[in-house]
């Protein structure tokens, strides 16, 4: 599905290199976690995997399903399959929520040759997946995670990758800011999703999330690498004794 | 209308606009109609003002109150405070009227009206039939509950080609005609109140429409009546190096009550063409009139070649306690701009309300706002300005707020926004403020900001490209007043802000 090979990258505007030779495959159908210290890269590799501007790939590649994502624009990499859930998600003042889900999804659909989704359908769909995460009509209609609190802006972000039904799904820090209940709902939601043609990249500091999302493999991230990958223990290795002996290991 | 259709009527208008920004080019309205026209001879002088006012039939006292216009005007000179820049304007170089041929003879009714000119209407989208208008809106079963009709004043260059549904709003004792068929059929209003807003001497462009105006519309609310339709007019300008001078008199009576729309398109032309309207609305006791602009105007092209000079004075005078009048706006044509749709708040506890929303791309330039005048006690008056500035355009918001010693304890409450796309436009807040009582209160906010890139970056990582991010970030910004106008306008007025700001990012 996923494939990152030796990725290189510096940021645009000055001279400082964050990802350095960076290499992951994600299989169809697996999950997959990152885990690594704060400042590693994570969040950066989430963004050039998603095409934001201000970064610069010296070295490398990222494929989607053998597409190479890295000349595409952020809309062609959305329509071919990937979303990330952000995050720090952003707020549209003026443009609801509803309005700004179904213009993403009838953006995608028409992107890909499909029809576009009739407004009795596609509120159907809408009102079902929100229900299911318990995010409430009114914030349907209020603007785009403008006033949302921390937790709702992340459930906001799990309903659109519902609507989007996107094949490669990256989570960043979704369980950051959870409360027990909102991290059981986003697993749920999660959960529901998995099938032997979606993945999932999930990017935590914690091995809370990943007793409910069970990963198949785990990756440990530092100083711009994956500094080591294992299975689900790995994690629990993390949450027990921290990053210090993994970074030691590798020097 | 319960929640659940409002909802999917708003996401209705949304897909309107992201559909709008993907399926059309720039100007869609840039055609014109090939058509055999009558000219007055190039040029302005008193043979031409007599000559306007004879084709239109007038009495004698209406062409005396033009001369003495005209002669005013050469008086004076062209206002040169505003933020615009453009060449020196030479006023014998143009037509000032211009007919179609068929037009000679006034049809009786639009069935007579020459198919050319029908055509042209219904290629703008503009219903001429006495008919339902379901802009988008998607109809129910028995087609009427979410129908609203509007009746339609259409002008076309200097004449009214015909006004939709006048047996039915007379039933009403509404009187919805061409101004100039107002002077001859009801003089007795015309002369009470043409003028009584706008004074002849009002300004240089207010000055040369009183002495040139060719048509527009006349409306008479009479006491007590509320309006049973939107009415409208559409100007259109047609014919080559020729002035638009439309006047527009609006008169609602005690506990009336009229929605009023108003349109205005233009081809693609290399040259400038002059724009230089009147619209006057009297409001008297309790009385409420809401007055709706979507102005589209050719706005020139990337270059600033051709494109609409539009000087348009426009006044409401809430005359007696209560009247309350609301202008909405959308200025998205036009190469010049300078405009400023006012209210006299004269009447205690009258209300004014003014929201716009003015975009300037390309080489375009807008310098426009509105002035509240609070005179009688307990007025009250809002103002919401979105300007939004894109490619080389300039953009400025001017406005007036006075409260005048005997308007005690009234408000205003302005709020003005300006969004820049890029970094070569300008966005410009010019406030000025006056107040002369103590129990009196202003309050003025205003903000300035760039279209965010994060805000782009989230809608496309969505799926949506770049022009479609921006349309919906813009329509975000502009909610508020998008919100205000009725709803056909709204769906009209979001794909144009999309329209107008293609290609102003990438
Ligand atoms: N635009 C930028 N300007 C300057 N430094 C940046 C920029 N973007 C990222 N960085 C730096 O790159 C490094 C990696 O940042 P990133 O956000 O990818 O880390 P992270 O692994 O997601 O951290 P966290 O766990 O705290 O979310 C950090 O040191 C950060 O300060
Ligand atoms: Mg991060």
């Amino acid at each position: 599905m996923l494939k990152i090979d030796n990725l290189h990258v510096k940021l645009e505007s000055e001279d400082k290199q964050i990802l350095k030779g960076l290499s992951l495959e994600v299989p169809a159908g697996q999950v997959h976690a990152i885990m690594g210290p704060n400042g590693s890269g994570k969040s950066t590799l989430s963004y050039v995997l998603s095409g934001r501007d201000g970064y610069e790939v010296t070295e490398g590649s990222a494929t989607l399903n053998g597409e190479s994502l890295l000349d595409m624009e952020p809309e062609e990499r959305a329509a071919a399959g990937l979303f990330l859930a952000f995050q720090y998600p952003v707020e549209i003042p003026g443009v609801g929520n509803m309005t700004f889900l179904r213009t993403a999804v009838n953006a995608q659909r028409k992107a890909r040759g499909q029809e576009e989704l009739s407004s009795g359908d596609f509120l159907k769909l809408v009102r079902a997946k929100a229900a299911d995460l318990h995010i409430s009509p009114d914030m349907l209609k209020r603007p785009v995670n403008v006033g949302f609190s921390g937790g709702e802006k992340k459930r906001n972000e799990i309903l659109q990758m519902a609507m989007l039904e996107p094949r490669m799904c990256i989570m960043d820090e979704t369980d950051s800011g959870l409360d027990v209940d909102a991290m059981r709902l986003v697993s749920d939601g999660v959960n529901a999703l998995r099938s032997p043609d979606r993945s999932f990249l999930v990017i935590t500091h914690y091995q809370r999330l990943l007793n409910h999302i069970q990963p198949d493999v785990v990756h440990i991230m530092a100083n711009g690498r994956i500094l080591k990958t294992g299975g689900p223990e790995l994690a629990l290795q993390v949450e027990e004794e921290g990053y210090g002996d993994l970074l030691a290991e590798a020097g | 209308m319960n929640a659940t259709t409002d909802l999917d009527v708003r996401e209705g208008v949304d897909r309107e606009t992201v559909e709008a920004v993907q399926n059309m080019g720039s100007y869609k309205y840039g055609w014109d109609t090939e058509i055999e026209m009558d000219y007055a001879p190039k040029g302005l002088n008193e043979d031409i003002v007599r000559l306007i006012s004879a084709k239109n039939n007038e009495p004698e006292w209406m062409t005396e109150w033009r001369l003495e216009a005209y002669r005013r005007w050469l008086t004076m000179t062209e206002p040169k405070w505003a933020m615009l820049n453009y060449p020196v304007i030479d006023y014998q170089d143009q037509y000032y009227y211009a007919r179609p041929k068929s037009m000679a003879v006034k049809p009786k009714s639009l069935d007579e009206v020459d198919p050319k000119l029908l055509a042209t209407y219904e290629k703008l989208g503009i219903p001429l039939k006495e008919q339902l208008i379901l802009a988008g809106v998607e109809t129910t079963e028995d087609g009427r509950a979410d129908g609203r009709r509007v009746a339609v004043d259409a002008v076309f260059d200097s004449v009214s080609v015909g006004t939709t549904f006048k047996d039915e709003l007379a039933k009403a004792g509404v009187i919805f005609c061409s101004i100039s068929e107002a002077i001859r059929e009801h003089p007795e209003l015309v002369k009470k109140y043409l003028g009584s807003v706008v004074p002849q001497s009002d300004n240089y462009f207010a000055t040369l429409n009183s002495a040139v105006f060719s048509d527009g519309s006349f409306v008479y609310i009479p006491k007590g009546v509320r309006c049973p339709m939107e009415l409208s007019t559409y100007f259109r300008i047609n014919a080559e190096n020729t002035g638009q001078f439309e006047r527009t008199l609006i008169i609602a009576d005690k506990g009336s009550h009229v929605s009023y729309l108003e349109g205005c398109t233009a081809p693609k032309r290399d040259t400038h063409q002059l724009h230089a309207a009147v619209v006057e609305i009297v409001v008297l006791e309790d009385a409420e009139v809401k007055y709706s602009t979507v102005q589209n105007w050719y706005p020139g092209d990337e270059e600033g070649r051709g494109g609409i000079y539009n000087f348009v004075t426009k006044r409401a005078d809430c005359r007696e306690a209560r009247a309350k009048v609301m202008w909405t706006q959308v200025e998205t044509g036009s190469a010049i701009t300078w405009k400023y749709p006012s209210c006299i708040l004269r009447g205690d506890e009258s209300q004014g309300e003014f929201y716009s929303i003015a975009i300037a791309n390309n080489m375009q330039q807008a310098d426009t706002g509105t002035k509240m005048i609070h005179l009688g006690r307990n007025t009250r008056s809002r103002i919401v300005s979105k300007g939004i500035s894109a490619g080389r355009a300039q953009n400025t918001y001017r406005g007036l707020v006075t409260m005048h010693p005997r308007a005690t304890n009234s408000r205003n409450y302005t709020q003005c926004d300006s969004l820049l796309i890029g970094d070569q436009c300008g966005a410009h807040t010019v406030p000025y403020i006056e107040v002369k009582n103590t129990s009196s209160r202003v309050e003025h906010e205003a903000t300035t900001s760039k279209v965010d890139d994060d805000q782009l970056f989230y809608c496309r990582s969505r799926g949506m490209d770049e022009e479609e991010a921006v349309a919906l970030v813009v329509n975000g910004f502009c909610r508020e007043v998008l919100q205000a106008l009725p709803m056909e306008f709204a769906m009209e007025a979001q794909a144009l802000v999309a329209i107008s700001l293609e290609g102003s990012v990438g």
